[in-house]
């Protein structure tokens, strides 16, 4: 089948289902197609909350000097501009919409504490924020009626000559292809966390807006920026949040000591990421940790509190860690979380090819820069993702409706068509996908890490070409059509790889250490030479390299410590 | 620890019967169900078919059946479940798609029904609504619903009336319902009062008992049914004047009389419908007798009525007053 919209949106998470309902509004005849249903999404995962200088004496030029600072310098100025001015409306809008923010004894919006941040200014709902907001997104998604296609994966991009005009997907449940042509394609897939692991991300995030995207021929932007979450479970890896610390956990060492007055005197434990991350690995590589863990603590809070506004994280170390945080303090490390980096695009989500845009986590602003703050993710979704759907809108408008004179669909469905059937074809025995993407992941978190450096580096890159060839042998042993997690495993395989040389790549050559980027063999910050964006153009013989400088507007570099 | 996983699988390409098979693992004590599933589908059985995705309890996609209970198979942990083999099938109350996937079309349909988006009335403020503390956290147990399906599996009621709407749905309901902020209650009310509404839940705890977030959904039917009968919106209602009969007869006599049960419950344009089943009921001698049995000492009965009663009315002015609160 071939179906047709002015707009379509890939992906229902918070950014997608922000900028399907824009363009719902502005009028164009929208669609939203999603890897799984919308509240599946990993938007849900987010605990702590959403930042906005809403509170009285809080600034907007606050948030974005905060934001700026935590990016290290490279997050472009414009962009976090209108990040934080244009917050506190988009937190309203969430509020008026449903979402239960936690308020304060007067019945007002209540606030929290949080990484990076020199104010109180994170929104939340307890410790599940992200779930609050996706339920609240999707509840306007169904009021305002937009056409679903979920559990339709997407297999690439309808592309000529620097023009988008569609997908090409699959109907998981029937296993039969079909092509969606549009006027504009709005990718919000979300994270990229199986590249790694472990990661405390989903097993649907495997970056598929951004390696279809890349492979259409869009750039990729800041991929070398890859930021770990200091509190990450011992043992699964799930994520515990940042709001422990906002509400006053400490990170211990093995002798009990408060290891970050060392590193962060100021801020502590509520340094920004990448400072806290990089301190705890200190410490674990110095021998002061234990097991490859540090410790967290939240005794000291009480249990009413850490019921109240921590719930979730105490079922989760009790569940999968066998730790009532009540009681002990639980064991925690740095965990790959998000990339800063994706697909390149400008402050109205438009990417380097004509009808194709981006918001959210596949999205490079770039706001975040080197490191992202925290809270500052579902902001990003919700202002971007709303930004992209009224460019996408309006661009779809300038054009004759719907893509009909576009032949290039029937063309693309039947590529995919026969790509697909010679998946299924191949033998039943070879590589197993999983496999290659355990080698995949396991030595990424160990050259791509926290700590990184050339000899490392190169290694990951002469093996990247070895899975790459491995994965050609890949075989898809479930030969069905219906529900076929196997053959959408094969094909995110090959996404990951991809993308996995992008960050291979761009962490070789940024010779600096910045934000979540730390070079062992190149420690400093070098603002004089490095000041600039790494951007990628896919070529079949090896990704092309170019930089862009950084848009600075107020703030100029200054040393950075917490 | 060895594990033995009994999964049912079915593949509707194959037009085969649903079957059984049988998976014998060697896993690390730490590991849940979905660990071993992942496990089988990557390494011993690619042909194997779920959905998961978070792997901690937050997007409610591994809905499945474990040893005959609906659960999250990322939530269950194998150690935990003292079975040596442990059997794994798809949910209940919906149609397999294949192996452990189901189709939850009709499920998000009943949600949908409710229309599951806030509706205020008035003009939109310029900051955010001014609300009581207490209110919003109050809806964080519900919020807190992830749409997993493991109520709906299980629920007895609807096994064996379909167009029950259902204890997810009506949990989404309960959060518009107690949120403030929306002012559509008496058309949620009029609804969840009528044909498949909360009136058909059949108090069986089952959705209590599977939902692995806690959200209760069967309590909050039954606090929507406390609000039908104080609003007076259930008046009209069978189930509503059925339940104030049955308390208020056997409170009296201490024993059912299922004449005056039936005066009580039905308008007398109903009771002319029972007219065949009384006379048929009579030519066979089953008719109940139209004067009560009465019991030896009713009054001690009477006596354990009132004080249920009031240690009741308590507790539900306690409850009421916490969210008088949150409903303003």
């Amino acid at each position: 089948m071939i179906y047709k919209h002015d707009v379509l949106v890939v992906g229902a998470g918070l950014a997608g289902m922000r900028a399907a309902i824009e363009a719902h509004n502005q009028g164009v005849d929208v669609a939203i197609v999603s890897k799984v249903y919308p509240v599946r999404s990993h938007s849900n995962a987010a605990q702590g909350g959403i930042n906005a200088a809403l509170g009285e004496g809080d600034t907007w030029e606050s948030h974005g000097y905060d934001t700026v600072k935590g990016s290290d310098y490279l997050g472009d100025q414009d962009a976090i501009e209108i990040l934080a001015r244009e917050a506190p409306a988009a937190v309203l809008e969430l509020e008026h919409w449903g979402v239960n923010f936690s308020r304060d004894e007067t019945g007002h919006l209540g606030t929290r504490n949080f990484g990076g941040a020199s104010q109180a200014r994170t929104f939340f709902v307890a410790d599940i924020t992200g779930q609050a907001l996706l339920q609240v997104m999707f509840e306007q998604l169904v009021r305002v009626g937009v056409r679903m296609y979920n559990e339709w994966f997407v297999t690439r991009l309808i592309e000529s000559e620097g023009v988008v005009r569609g997908i090409v997907g699959m109907d998981i449940r029937s296993g039969q292809l079909h092509a969606i042509q549009a006027n504009a394609v709005v990718l919000a897939t979300g994270g990229m966390g199986r590249v790694f692991e472990p990661s405390t991300n989903a097993l649907i995030n495997t970056g598929d807006g951004m390696a279809i995207a890349y492979r259409a021929g869009a750039r990729l932007m800041d991929m070398e920026m890859m930021q770990y979450h200091p509190t990450t479970l011992k043992g699964s890896g799930a994520l515990l949040t940042e709001g422990a610390r906002g509400e006053g956990a400490y990170l211990l060492n093995s002798e009990g000591d408060r290891f970050m007055k060392k590193y962060a005197p100021n801020k502590l434990e509520l340094a920004s990421r990448d400072v806290v991350s990089r301190a705890e690995q200190t410490e674990i590589n110095e021998g002061r940790g234990i097991e490859n863990c540090v410790l967290l603590d939240c005794r000291h809070l009480g249990k009413d509190l850490i019921m109240r506004k921590l719930g979730q994280i105490h079922e989760l170390a009790l569940e999968l860690a066998g730790v009532d945080i009540v009681q002990e303090p639980v064991p925690v490390r740095p965990g790959f979380h998000y990339p800063m980096g994706g697909i390149k695009t400008d402050v109205d989500g438009k990417t380097t090819l004509d009808g194709l845009y981006a918001a959210g986590e596949c999205a490079c602003v770039s706001i975040h820069g080197g490191n992202r703050l925290g809270a500052n993710s579902l902001l990003d979704t919700v202002i971007f993702g709303r930004r992209a759907g009224a460019a996408a809108s309006e661009h779809s408008r300038a054009l004759p409706s719907p893509a009909d004179s576009f032949p290039l669909g029937e063309t693309a469905l039947q590529q995919e068509t026969e790509r697909i059937r010679a998946l299924l074809d191949r033998p039943s025995v070879g590589e197993l996908a999983a496999k290659v993407r355990w080698d995949m992941g396991v030595n990424m978190v160990k050259h791509c890490g926290v700590f990184r450096e050339a000899g490392g580096l190169t290694e990951m890159g002469d093996l990247l070409h070895s899975l790459q060839d491995r994965a050609t042998r890949v075989h898809v042993g479930d030969k069905g059509r219906v529900f076929n997690t196997n053959l959408t495993s094969v094909l995110e395989l090959q996404f990951m790889l991809d993308l996995a040389v992008a960050v291979q790549v761009t962490a070789l050559t940024r010779t600096e250490s910045r934000g979540a980027h730390t070079r062992t063999d190149y420690p400093e910050r070098d603002d004089e030479h490095w000041l600039k964006h790494i951007q990628l153009q896919y070529r079949p013989e090896g990704p092309e390299i170019h930089f862009t400088p950084v848009t600075m507007t107020r703030w100029e570099p200054q040393v950075r410590s917490y | 620890m060895d594990v033995q996983l009994k999964v049912r699988r079915q593949n509707p390409e194959a037009e085969g019967e649903p079957y059984w098979k049988e998976y014998a693992l060697a896993v690390p004590n730490h590991f849940t169900l979905l660990d071993a599933l992942i496990q089988v589908r990557e390494e011993v059985d690619e042909t194997l078919s779920l959905r998961c995705s978070c792997r901690s309890h937050i997007c409610g996609s591994c809905g499945m059946r474990v040893n005959g209970h609906a659960n999250l198979a990322c939530k269950t942990k194998l150690s935990d479940l003292h079975t040596d083999t442990v059997t794994v099938e798809p949910m209940g109350n919906m149609p397999v798609i294949k192996d452990l996937v189901v189709d939850l079309e009709p499920f998000w349909k009943k949600l949908y029904s409710i229309d599951p988006y806030l509706q205020p009335a008035g003009e939109v403020p310029e900051r955010e609504y001014v609300v009581p503390a207490d209110s919003m956290l109050h809806l964080d147990g519900v919020v807190n619903c992830i749409m997993c399906g493991a109520c709906v599996s299980d629920c007895e009621s609807l096994s064996v009336n379909p167009i029950f709407i259902g204890p997810t749905a009506f949990a989404k309901e309960y959060r518009f319902v107690m949120d403030p902020r929306d002012a559509a209650d008496t058309q949620r009310l009029m609804q969840m009062n009528g044909p498949g509404g909360v009136w058909d839940c059949t108090h069986c705890f089952k959705c209590v008992e599977v939902c692995p977030k806690d959200v209760a959904p069967m309590d909050r039917i039954m606090a929507m049914r406390k609000m039908l009968v104080d609003d007076g919106v259930a008046e009209k209602h069978n189930g509503a004047r059925r339940q104030k009969a049955f308390t208020d007869i056997v409170g009296h006599y201490g024993r059912l009389d299922e004449t005056r049960y039936l005066m009580k419950s039905v308008t007398m344009l109903e009771l002319a419908g029972y007219a065949k089943v009384g006379l048929r009921s009579m030519t066979h001698g089953k008719l109940p007798p139209l004067l009560p049995h009465r019991i030896p000492d009713a009054a001690r009965i009477r006596r354990i009525f009132e004080r249920t009663r009031s240690t009741y009315r308590r507790r539900f002015k306690l409850h009421q007053q916490a969210q008088e609160g949150s409903r303003v």
